[in-house]
């Protein structure tokens, strides 16, 4: 079917449906760089305006238009028509007014997450300033639970990722318990290996488990190896709190990545069965970001923050702990400059809140891309005051391991201070405890935390 | 390990450069780490957008007794180079047609700016200097050196393709992290393709004052280029027959 817009005498016509969400899409150096983008500012508007005017019901087709597409087939059992009902006969942009009218409960915005499809929540992001994506996603509250409980309104969770080049065990432990005396890792202290030997995924494990069990600490760890590691380390007796996997929104690309759902399915039984969390507990973990599916070759030309989204039908399949777009790592030739990386990051979070995610950001930018700890500011900022679940934090905002820049411990703080957003309840009180955050630390200073701790043999 | 008492602010620093906390903690950090910092970060993006200094470049290839040329891949500019790595890997027609009389040699060595013209401006002629000089003893031809504008990795097997050279070696700037912005990159590509994928390539990677030396970086990838030559494979699969069995032999092995 061709959509059409006239604008001053000049028509814009777009060929599918994929299509105009593409030239609908805010300028971003990834829909140049895959032949997607609208030609200029008002092709770009045109779209938007005729996107508007679409009905979201004509969303429930094959918008990827790939025959036998694990996630488009996903996308399709996953529409519940009952909670779909009461925005049911809306356009896209009626859709966008019926988020924001304030007599619209935010209980009724919950209630529509299982009959949103993935390219009804791009298509309305894609018509929506930031400030109606903050505005949005500050009133759905997505609440998930392990030993602490993550995504309560106006509180704000930090993932402590105490990474480092050689995974060596000591060093790890440094830059975590860095972190924990700052107050950070009540979403979870989540490592990426260096490697992704078996071997290693179990010390790291090993190491993790160490500091949480000694320091008493009510948070989960996790080592984000590939989820067949982390079902090899299940099966060897390994203590593994979450399964890692990062996904993307096509079959082909979640290939690339070398995973399937039958394979996450297994690893999500298996996590369950070692029976480490409380009752009725969220096990997984999972990271996205814009531009993974085009950096596959496996984006079936659709555009790369509709590709995004439909990633968080992977996700939610499995009911996660905590879900985060890593925005800015991949590179500026899917997010150039501060701005495209600030708005992607908007928009991923709404998109996951709208599709009922425990959504988390990690807030970050490589040195090639036009971007710097100034624009990571703004972009937390905006995030707290979306009610983001959880943000990534690394030491001095350095990430040694994979050359990037993330936030750092202090800008939680500053979130803390400056728009009061403790963490976690039941972290919040073991810090409380351990006076972190007061001079009265009953925890000791790094060295000293370091030389007290009983670490597993390399 | 069993509990000690206190590790001490050096071991601590020989484990890990993480920019750990040692002061005050509940605060923003102090005006000189925020200054470091950024000062670190300035290198970096200095770094990326720096462009190779030919004038100089030109003077130390020659004289090492190195010839050069030099091509700009379809990229043109660094903004664009940086948006569209696309552009990076491809050369126009006139750039392949001008390259037709470099050739033919055995290795191609291409010295390109990739992420950090700053990596090749510190070592970048050396190696290339010190890896001719390998190979010219074990009787291999190299042709002139060609240094590249606005490269990626791929722009090498175009260049291979029209120098008629049946490997390519291409030494370029890796992305600057934090704390290193002159890291020199080293990828090796035998019989490149139209498309070649990277897992056909081998690399050499951190070549730097601080990491590899340039000697220890030649050594290896002149063991790799007669490994090549012998078995007539690149990248995973250079490196599988390697592991199955075939010795990657040592340069003062071969007659």
């Amino acid at each position: 079917m061709t959509y059409r817009a006239d604008i001053q005498g000049t028509r814009y016509s777009f060929a599918s449906l994929k299509t105009l969400l593409a030239r609908a899409s805010p300028e971003r150096s990834g829909d140049a760089l895959a032949g997607l983008a609208a030609e200029g500012p008002v092709e770009r508007i045109a779209a938007q305006r005729c996107l508007a005017d679409v009905a979201l019901s004509d969303f429930l087709g094959d918008v990827l238009e790939v025959d036998g597409d694990p996630v488009s087939e996903l996308i399709a059992d996953q529409h519940d028509p009952a909670a779909f009902a009461p925005v049911s006969a809306l356009t896209v942009g009626g859709f966008r007014d019926w988020l924001l009218d304030p007599a619209t409960d935010a209980t009724e915005i919950s209630g529509v997450a299982r009959g949103i499809t993935p390219e009804m929540a791009a298509a309305v992001s894609k018509i929506m300033r930031a400030q109606d994506l903050i505005a949005v996603a500050a009133r759905i509250e997505v609440v998930t639970r392990y030993r602490s409980t993550i995504g309560l309104r106006g509180r704000l969770s930090t993932r402590n990722q105490p990474n480092h080049p050689t995974d060596d065990s000591r060093g790890i432990a440094l830059s975590a318990l860095d972190g924990l005396l700052h107050g950070a890792g009540d979403a979870v202290i989540g490592v990426n290996p260096a490697t992704d030997t078996l071997p290693d995924y179990i010390r790291i494990c090993e190491v993790l488990e160490a500091i949480r069990t000694q320091l008493a600490v009510p948070t989960q760890h996790c080592v984000l190896g590939h989820v067949t590691t982390a079902l090899a380390a299940m099966e060897a007796g390994a203590p593994v709190d979450l399964v890692f996997q990062s996904v993307a929104g096509s079959g082909k690309a979640n290939a690339g990545f070398g995973v399937t759902l039958a394979m996450l399915d297994e690893a999500h039984d298996a996590v369950r069965a070692l029976g480490r969390a409380p009752q009725g507990a969220n096990l997984m973990y999972f990271e996205t970001g814009q531009g993974a599916a085009l950096s596959a070759e496996a984006h079936h030309g659709m555009d790369q923050q509709t590709m995004e989204a439909r990633a968080y039908a992977v996700a939610r399949r499995y009911d996660p702990l905590l879900v985060n777009t890593v925005v800015g790592f991949i590179g500026p030739e899917y997010l150039a400059d501060g701005k495209q990386i600030i708005r992607a990051g908007l928009e991923d979070h709404f998109c996951g809140k709208l599709l009922g995610l425990p959504m988390g950001v990690d807030i970050c930018y490589t040195n090639h891309s036009w971007a710097d700890q100034e624009d990571m500011d703004i972009l937390l900022t905006a995030l707290a005051a979306a009610g983001v679940n959880f943000v990534i934090t690394v030491p001095g905002a350095d990430d040694i391991m994979l050359n990037y820049q993330s936030l750092s411990f202090h800008d939680a703080g500053f979130i803390r201070d400056t728009l009061g957003r403790p963490p976690a309840p039941e972290f919040a009180a073991w810090m409380e405890a351990n006076g972190i955050g007061t001079g009265e630390a009953a925890l000791p200073a790094l060295g000293e935390a370091l030389g007290r701790l009983r670490l597993p043999a390399a | 390990m069993t509990g000690r008492d206190v590790i001490s602010r050096e071991e601590i620093r020989a484990l890990t450069e993480a920019r750990l906390t040692f002061g005050a903690r509940g605060r923003a950090p102090d005006t000189r780490a925020t200054l470091d910092f950024a000062l670190d970060h300035a290198q970096a993006r200095a770094a990326v957008l720096a462009g190779l200094d030919e004038a100089a470049l030109s003077a130390a290839l020659g004289r090492s007794g190195l010839a050069h040329r030099t091509v700009t891949s379809l990229a043109g500019t660094r903004e664009t180079f940086i948006r569209r790595p696309d552009l990076g890997r491809r050369l126009s027609g006139e750039a392949e047609a001008a390259l037709a009389d470099a050739g033919p040699a055995d290795v191609a060595l291409v010295l390109g700016d990739g992420l950090s013209a700053t990596a090749v401006m510190l070592n970048g002629v050396a190696f290339v200097a010190t890896l001719a000089g390998r190979l010219a003893a074990e009787g291999l031809s190299v042709g002139p050196v060609i240094l590249a504008h606005q490269a990626r990795v791929a722009l090498g097997d175009g260049i291979a393709r029209a120098m008629g050279a049946e490997t390519v070696v291409v030494a370029l700037g890796e992305r600057p992290g934090l704390s290193a912005s002159d890291s020199l990159g080293v990828y090796i590509t035998h019989r490149p393709l139209a498309e070649t994928p990277d897992s056909a390539r081998n690399c050499i990677s951190n070549i730097r004052d601080a990491g590899m030396g340039v000697e220890a970086a030649s050594d290896q990838a002149c063991r790799l280029i007669l490994a090549m030559r012998r078995t007539g494979q690149s990248g995973v699969a250079l490196s599988q027959s390697l592991a199955a069995g075939a010795r990657l032999a040592a340069p003062d092995d071969q007659a």
